[in-house]
């Protein structure tokens, strides 16, 4: 480890990194998320066909990710809220990220065939 | 030992702190002042509990988020057949009832507000520079609430007979 750094490693810092990195993916897609809604102030055809380009096969993995950024946050905020508000939480947090992680993996698994599903029948066919 | 002075130990290797004081009713210890207690000298206006609350707005909108983000992407991603539902038509269907309204309105503050205050924490971390960290912070704020009312304008002035 460099001299003098705070990082310390481990659970505590790469959860802290992960969540991070995730809010901030987070935010930008809802900036652009309320642009592409606005569209329906403008005309049917401008809302629909912006969200038709969400439909292809590209744009559903990047949904899959946004899904997989917004779980993790999800589930590591409700930690975060466990470690500053439970009394035993700090002493449980390397477990309780495991358990965020297990449940992610769980999530995220179940998420492949709706999130999916669609992109795969236009690649391979129904 | 006498009494003002405080000798580094003893032979039963009792310290001063351990052993019974060297301070008594007649010979009282000296008043410490607190060190950053608030005296007739420190300013009168303090910059309040700004971040404290911040603190707390990001875990309490936090747990309302859970609840309204992840309902948001079970309905649009997930239940009758995903993002190939959606359409101009599936949007009027649900802010035809103010309940979806209500939901969409308090996702987009709460999720505008709690990600503002997260990328401002971002940007006091790793921006140094004072002009890097207003014209960062400038864009921010000014990127968030042209996004709450530009989102706000779009639920209540939505037109499902716009064409």
């Amino acid at each position: 480890m460099p001299a003098g750094t705070l990082y310390r490693g481990r659970e505590g810092m790469w959860s802290w990194v992960a969540h991070r990195v995730t809010g901030v993916l987070i935010f930008f897609f809802l900036f652009v998320h309320v642009l592409d809604t606005a569209l329906v102030r403008v005309s049917p055809e401008a809302y629909d066909k912006v969200v038709a380009t969400y439909k292809s096969p590209i744009v559903a993995l990047l949904e899959y990710g946004l899904v997989a950024a917004i779980l993790f946050h999800a589930l590591n905020g409700l930690r975060v809220i466990a470690v500053d508000f439970w009394i035993k939480g700090a002493r449980y947090q390397k477990q309780m990220l495991w358990s965020v992680v297990v449940l992610w993996i769980v999530l995220m698994l179940g998420a492949i065939y709706p999130v999916l599903g669609h992109a795969a029948r236009e690649l391979f066919g129904s | 030992m006498s009494d003002n002075t405080v000798t580094a130990g003893t032979a039963t290797g009792v310290g001063p702190v351990e052993g019974s004081s060297v301070y008594s009713v007649d010979n009282p210890a000296p008043l410490i002042e607190p060190p950053r207690k608030r005296t007739k000298k420190s300013p009168k206006s303090t910059r309040g509990n700004f971040e404290m609350y911040g603190w707390l707005f990001m875990r309490l909108s936090g747990v309302v988020l859970v609840v309204l983000v992840l309902g948001h992407l079970l309905i649009q991603l997930v239940l009758d057949g995903g993002v190939s539902k959606i359409g101009f038509a599936f949007v009027a269907g649900r802010w035809a009832s103010p309940f979806w309204q209500v939901w969409d309105l308090l996702m987009l503050w709460l999720a505008m507000l709690h990600g503002a205050n997260g990328l401002r924490t971002v940007i006091n971390d790793y921006a140094e520079r004072p002009n890097t960290r207003l014209w960062l912070k400038g864009l921010l704020y000014t990127a968030t609430v042209f996004t709450i009312l530009l989102g706000t304008l779009v639920i209540f002035t939505f037109d499902p007979n716009i064409r």
